[in-house]
């Protein structure tokens, strides 16, 4: 086994804070939408549209950095092993199989990963971001030349993408218990580190 | 020592400073007199014992020769309002409202509060000789000049001692005279405060409270506040004020005023605050879809003063055993039946209803048919809507009542409900036969004999009372699913609105995730519990 820098800093900070800002963009997004009544429609709306400018400065960090250091290559998508991984999930699991598929520094996402995160930031962010920013200009589209937008096909877009989000935090927090114990794969997104079997291991395992 | 003495005489100085500073304050908000070059008192014209209010006037209008020619040609004047958006002539001369209903045929009455002297005939326009224009009551600053209620606009001449009743007072027009000055809020007040028969009844957002208000009841008329009179708004020009309830200026885009050059628009709160009056940027975003007063004018009638909010006629008229007219309170203390008026139900610090105004009201005249099975019939239709660019969300008073009409000739009809002399008046005679044969007679109405009563809705804008920033409503007033605005459906509002298939499928999916995922792990936990055994 060795110590094995998976997540470099920033990428744990980048994955961190938008976590955070996506928690509780999602607490206030639902209290604008009624579906709660905690801070009260004026605080949770200033307070979103605060968050909104925050995750918004961050995806321009992290583009860049996922440009200049090529990272972005992590997310194209791949059918190889992608089948193995669904029966992973579906029956492999169940009986103690191994994971088929190992993260390296050059590929640390599995092919479901890849494809869940490529959906995620191809897919939901966008419609969140463009249908956002949007909703916060809805004043400025006369002037944007946007006419023939409506509020409610804005809003339902941005619900729609919310909903969405929900549903991929709750995989994705579920599938990080999936590793070898619960938290094994939680643990590199926090030190960075994993321990990774040698990539030509001896005859017996240690 | 000497340190002590220094440090007590500037704190010393300070006070006196401060003394200084809050003393001027002081004088600067007290201070509303007009810097006038004139001393009424002095000029001899207004030394002489005014037998008549007219004769007051003549002598007003020997120096101000214009005045009279100017007020003539005003709303004060004519109580006639061609619309120029609809058309139809509007004015106390023509109109029926759901409190009185119609002016005609009740006019040394009605009249009292015309700006003149004699009109006591409203089929005819209002008099022309220009020593009828009726200057006092709105230049008095003395107080004693007062309207008598039934005589087409002539004060009370002579009155009587409220101690000794022997002793006859006669009102000193010369003081009065003498005293005039610039138009103070108890001036406008002693008409505007007292519409549809008392304080407060008519309007909601206009009554005596306002004269004495505290900066809760209003910012801007509060002695603690701006200290404002009505005119600071409603400026005139040639005496003719600005702001108006025919056509009102419902979205002024054209922002703060220029002092000489643009003042004609003063009444609207954009005329001082401007177009981005808020510090957040996202209230600003709702000025151009939402008056000021919908969120600064959370209830009206806050001044202790009740509103009419329900007159029935229908039930007036009916008289105690003894066959004479009937006075009865509700538990708060307001009229509840008048065997002159009917049935009533007063509001205090209610809330508005909200509806879309471009500024436009379309009255339904005495000569528009009505469709009697579509009741509440509406006095005054609003117009407005979300995708009309000159509406915004404006608050109103909603008038509810019974009013008389035609069941045959599909109209509303002319009440002759006051006169000091003839046996068809409602109030002397109770009888609403003969008042409505001798209200439509006298106004020339088509009439068939056979009247009932019908359902009516009035909205009056409400525009005062505006109440300090903190009072305002919050966001969640109105974004919220049954907030202030749940009767406004023409548009989509964050908070009010969803798409309620799109909640089910998103909550839906969401729980079969989480639960999908339970399970998922249930398996996992247990299949490996067995692989370890």
């Amino acid at each position: 086994m060795k110590r094995t820098m998976i997540f470099k800093r920033f990428e744990r900070f980048w994955h961190w804070s938008q976590a955070a800002l996506i928690f509780f963009l999602m607490f206030t997004g639902f209290e604008i939408h009624s579906s709660y009544n905690v801070l009260g429609f004026g605080k949770a709306s200033q307070l979103h549209e605060y968050a909104a400018y925050a995750l918004m400065g961050l995806w321009i960090l992290a583009i860049f950095w996922h440009l200049t250091t090529g990272e972005w290559r992590q997310y194209i998508p791949t059918t190889d092993k992608l089948g193995a991984v669904i029966h992973y999930y579906l029956i492999g699991t169940f009986t103690g199989a191994e994971h088929p598929y190992r993260a390296t520094t050059q590929a640390k996402h599995n092919p479901l990963q890849r494809l869940a995160y490529l959906g995620f930031k191809l897919v939901i962010s966008p419609a969140i971001w463009i249908s956002g920013l949007l909703y916060l200009f809805y004043n400025h589209w006369v002037d944007l030349g946007l006419p023939l937008l409506t509020l409610g096909g804005v809003a339902l877009v941005h619900t729609t993408a919310a909903f969405a989000m929900l549903i991929f935090v709750i995989a994705h927090v579920y599938m990080t218990t999936m590793g070898k114990t619960v938290f094994s794969m939680i643990k590199p997104m926090i030190t960075g580190y994993e321990d990774i079997p040698q990539e030509k291991p001896s005859k017996h395992k240690k | 020592m000497n340190k002590h003495l220094s440090h007590l005489s500037l704190r010393q100085m300070l006070a006196a400073v401060m003394l200084l500073m809050l003393s001027t304050a002081t004088a600067v908000a007290i201070e509303r007199t007009s810097p006038s070059t004139a001393d009424h008192s002095q000029f001899e014209k207004l030394q002489q014992s005014f037998e008549t209010a007219p004769d007051v006037t003549q002598a007003c209008i020997s120096c101000h020769t214009e005045a009279s020619k100017q007020l003539q040609k005003t709303t004060h004047w004519t109580l006639e309002y061609p619309h120029p958006e609809t058309g139809q002539m509007l004015g106390k001369r023509h109109v029926i409202n759901s409190f009185c209903g119609a002016a005609a045929s009740n006019e040394p009455f009605c009249t009292s509060c015309h700006t003149g002297y004699g009109w006591n005939d409203m089929r005819l326009p209002p008099p022309t000789s220009e020593n009828a224009v009726d200057c006092l009551i709105c230049h008095d600053t003395t107080g004693d000049y007062k309207k008598s209620p039934n005589q087409a606009g002539h004060p009370i001449y002579e009155y009587k001692d409220p101690v000794d009743s022997s002793i006859i007072h006669k009102t000193d027009f010369a003081n009065i005279a003498q005293n005039i000055g610039p138009t103070s809020s108890r001036n406008c007040g002693s008409c505007h405060f007292y519409g549809g028969g008392g304080d407060g009844v008519k309007h909601g957002d206009l009554d005596s409270s306002l004269l004495t208000a505290p900066r809760a009841l209003d910012v801007h008329m509060s002695k603690d506040g701006a200290g404002f009179a009505c005119a600071d708004c409603h400026t005139t020009s040639a005496h003719s004020v600005t702001g108006s309830r025919y056509l009102t200026n419902a979205r002024d885009t054209l922002g703060i005023d220029v002092l000489g050059h643009t003042d004609h628009t003063r009444a609207s709160c954009e005329s001082c605050h401007g177009n981005s009056p808020h510090n957040q940027s996202k209230l600003n975003d709702h000025v151009d879809q939402v008056a000021c007063q919908t969120c600064h004018i959370p209830e009206f009638a806050r001044g202790g003063v009740a509103t009419k909010v329900w007159w029935d006629w229908s039930t007036a008229g009916q008289l105690d055993a003894d066959g004479n007219p009937q006075t009865i309170y509700d538990s708060e203390g307001h009229l509840q039946y008048l065997s002159t008026k009917g049935t009533f139900r007063y509001g205090e610090n209610v809330v508005p209803k909200y509806r879309w105004f471009d500024g436009v009201s379309r009255y339904t005249l005495r000569e528009d048919k009505i469709d009697d099975t579509q009741t509440p019939i509406e006095l005054n239709k609003i117009k407005g809507s979300h995708d009309n660019p000159d509406s915004r969300i404006w608050p109103f008073k909603i008038m509810e009542g019974k009013q008389p009409y035609d069941k045959v000739h599909k109209h509303l009809l002319v009440n002759h409900v006051y006169s000091a002399d003839d046996d068809t008046a409602l109030w002397t005679n109770f009888d609403w036969a003969k008042s409505l044969q001798a209200g439509t007679d006298y106004a020339g109405q088509e009439y068939s004999g056979e009247f009932d009563f019908i359902e009516t809705r009035m909205h009056w804008p409400i525009a005062h009372m505006v109440a300090p920033a903190e009072d305002a409503l919050t966001c969640a007033s109105c974004h919220a699913r049954d907030g202030r605005l749940a009767e406004l459906t023409d548009f989509y509002m964050p908070g009010r609105d969803r798409n309620i298939w799109l909640d089910r499928a998103g909550w839906s999916l969401a729980l079969l995730t989480l639960l999908g995922s339970l399970i998922h792990g249930t398996g996992r936990f247990v299949s490996s519990r067995r692989r370890e055994k």
